[in-house]
């Protein structure tokens, strides 16, 4: 076990440079930077703005800054934020935790939702109750997260039980650590279950045929045939072997939340690292994007790592490859 | 004694693509979202002529318009009139105000299919103090109707057009990845775990940012194709690429070779088509998430630009609570969305379900 799991933290690092490279490129290569837009401003002297260029090095060519980039990052430093006038670490991991935060909410509510209903569709399979999720989930599988977080902060607006947006109210400073808390709490729910719905239905769906599949094996009949209890022979036996293929689509779902996360943040005011990114491309302040980009890569990738461990840990069949 | 010999007739075999058919049919679910999208697409082809107004027709007396439907008088469709009142965007209907709603009714220059100059609409009133506005109209007075069909050419050709490129791109790739194996494989498939490791959404800005602001509106339409594709062929790629390294051991494969067939002779003629069930299945399931890329790319105000309509960049406009509360219309767009998603989901499960040679 411990040698699989130094080999998938050995292939990450790897990947992590390539995407940070990747990236890299991508400013590189884009039009103007921050600094043009500095250029056109008449109180600021062009010799400021050279030396300004020659503080962050970026008078000399990409491969050159990414090499001072990699650098700091490699000390704990992601540079300093043009547009934000402050440390990008700080900021990066604010953001971070954000992301984070909600993500790992709707993961919560996502899984806990749609495990229950994926077995209750499976085990009372054409009932209603089956052809009911099969409708919710083809519905939740077509909303875009764009229309659903327009419709939930219409709602927010309409009824005033939530929050229309960002992750805490104004006064929030001077509240005591407990009101803090609900605050931020109260300002999480909403973005989070419309983050969770558009993941639920996918994982649902998955749980009905996976538990479906496993009901036809021949150890269920058999399980069936010495007279063990309906509720024994679907929770103890099938359920468990059903559940393996779900950690599969872990990592896959993980893809998804963050892309999801991305948009929520965008449109819900919720100050992620979704929402970091499109406000440093607005600034063209382009180590905040390639910043951001390689933490939410780096996020991805340690939720693969975690999905990977768990089908180790549940499947012993993949710690021997 | 006469022996009577019945001879059975077996029915004649059924190609493949009947078999398809025949399994596909039985599926009404999947059938009901090819309908819709055949009905969407046609009339995205004819938006020019079905849609009243010219997508950037503004009207300065119109700002959040509410919407307008042609009523009964009669054996006749009449449209009302509304008039604006004091205050923020108010409308009230004047009554005993009609005028009879026309069919092929000469109004705004277009061009039909892209270049026939035409100026007949499918309707219209052919005076501009009786709109027509059927889902409203928008900030700037601009019919949502209009925009949401001349929108649709946009997001419904993007999705088509991306995959085209992605998918060929990806079978092509893949396949030589799988059919070669060896370094060219190990390389290949490096740079796609690369590419699928970064979040769409995230790695769509940062190619966002290469392109310069201020392009042309074709421009604009290619730029976010590229972009898209570029994120989508990589995932194409792999599965290919999958399929490729167990076809190689097949023994028709190993025949093709002994034949002196060339190695991309056998790639084009006889691996990718063995994956073809495969591809169709995967592209109608992808086909949405294009869709939903050029949307978030409009949305964020970094795809399509105004004036010209694209369903992202109409929702853009719903982004302000106060204006989605008051004049929930601006939403439509999203209803579009929503039911060409459902419909390309349908179709897809059905597909899948038919290229499944097991299933009944």
């Amino acid at each position: 076990m411990w040698s699989y799991i130094l080999k998938r933290l050995l292939h990450m690092i790897p990947l992590l440079l390539g995407v940070s490279l990747l990236t890299f490129l991508l400013m590189a290569l884009s039009p103007g930077n921050y600094f043009t837009a500095l250029l056109q401003n008449p109180q600021i002297s062009p010799d400021t703005v050279a030396r300004l260029k020659a503080q962050f090095h970026l008078d000399r060519p990409w491969y050159v800054q990414y090499v001072f980039w990699i650098k700091n990052v490699l000390s704990g430093n992601f540079g300093y934020s043009m547009a934000y006038k402050i440390s990008a670490t700080s900021l990066i991991m604010a953001r971070l935790w954000n992301t984070f935060l909600l993500s790992f909410t709707a993961l919560i509510i996502a899984w806990g939702i749609a495990i229950p209903l994926g077995v209750w569709a499976a085990v009372r399979k054409d009932s209603w109750v089956d052809h009911a999720c099969s409708l919710f989930a083809f519905v939740g599988l077509s909303v875009p997260d764009v229309l659903l977080s327009l419709l939930a902060l219409w709602f927010a607006a309409a009824t005033g039980w939530f929050p229309v947006g960002g992750s805490e109210s104004p006064l929030n400073d001077f509240l005591s650590p407990a009101q803090q808390f609900w605050d931020h709490v109260h300002h999480l729910v909403l973005p989070a279950i419309v983050l969770a719905a558009s993941d639920l239905a996918g994982i649902m769906r998955r749980m009905r045929s996976c538990l479906l599949d496993t009901l036809r094996a021949e150890y269920v009949t058999a399980a069936r045939a010495r007279g063990l209890g309906e509720g024994w022979v679907i929770y103890k036996h099938a359920l468990r072997n059903a559940i393996n293929p779900l950690l599969t689509i872990f990592g896959y779902s993980l893809a998804s939340l963050l892309s999801g996360a991305f948009i929520v943040e965008n449109i819900m005011a919720w100050p992620g690292l979704g929402r970091l990114t499109v406000e440093a491309f607005f600034a063209k302040d382009s180590y905040l994007v390639v910043d951001s980009v390689v933490m939410a890569t780096a996020l991805l990738v340690a939720g693969n790592f975690v999905a990977d461990l768990l089908l180790a840990w549940s499947d012993p069949r993949i710690r021997l490859k | 004694m006469e022996t009577a010999i019945t001879i059975v007739e077996t029915p004649p075999a059924l190609s493949p693509w009947r078999l398809f058919w025949h399994r596909l049919r039985r599926r009404k679910i999947a059938l009901t979202g090819g309908v819709t999208l055949i009905f969407l697409y046609a009339v995205a082809i004819f938006a020019g002529f079905i849609a009243p107004y010219r997508y950037d027709q503004i009207s300065d007396n119109a700002f959040f318009h509410p919407p307008v439907w042609p009523g009964l008088q009669g054996f006749r469709l009449v449209v009302p009139r509304s008039e604006q009142m004091p205050g923020d965007f108010v409308y009230r209907q004047v009554s005993n105000d009609t005028r009879p709603l026309h069919f092929f009714v000469r109004g705004g220059k277009y061009k039909l299919l892209g270049f026939i100059p035409c100026s007949i609409h499918l309707f219209g009133t052919d005076d501009d103090n009786y709109p027509v506005y059927l889902f409203g109209a928008d900030q700037f007075g601009r019919d949502i109707f209009s925009r949401l069909l001349y929108g649709s050419q946009v997001s419904l050709s993007i999705g088509v057009v991306g995959i085209l490129l992605s998918f060929s791109l990806g079978m092509i790739v893949g396949g030589i990845a799988g059919y070669f194996a060896g370094a060219a494989d190990t390389v290949i498939m490096r740079f796609c775990e690369l590419i699928m490791s970064i979040p769409a959404l995230y790695l769509i800005i940062s190619l966002r940012n290469v392109f310069p602001p201020g392009m042309s509106s074709s421009q604009v339409y290619a730029m976010i194709i590229v972009i898209l594709s570029f994120i989508g062929w990589a995932s194409m790629a792999r599965v290919i690429r999958g399929m490729a390294l167990s076809l190689r051991e097949q023994p028709f494969i190993l025949a093709a070779r002994s034949l002196g067939q060339s190695h991309l002779k056998i790639i084009y003629r006889h691996i990718l088509p063995n994956t073809f069930s495969y591809v169709i299945v995967a592209a109608t399931l992808s086909v949405p998430y294009y869709i939903l890329g050029e949307v978030v790319l409009s949305f964020l105000g970094v795809g399509i630009q105004e004036p010209q309509a694209s369903w992202g960049l109409m929702l853009n406009a719903a982004q302000n609570t106060e204006y989605m509360q008051r004049f929930p219309w601006l939403l439509a767009p999203g209803a579009a969305i929503f039911i060409t998603v459902l419909a390309f989901n349908f179709l897809g499960d059905g597909l899948r379900d038919a290229a499944d040679a097991k299933s009944l």
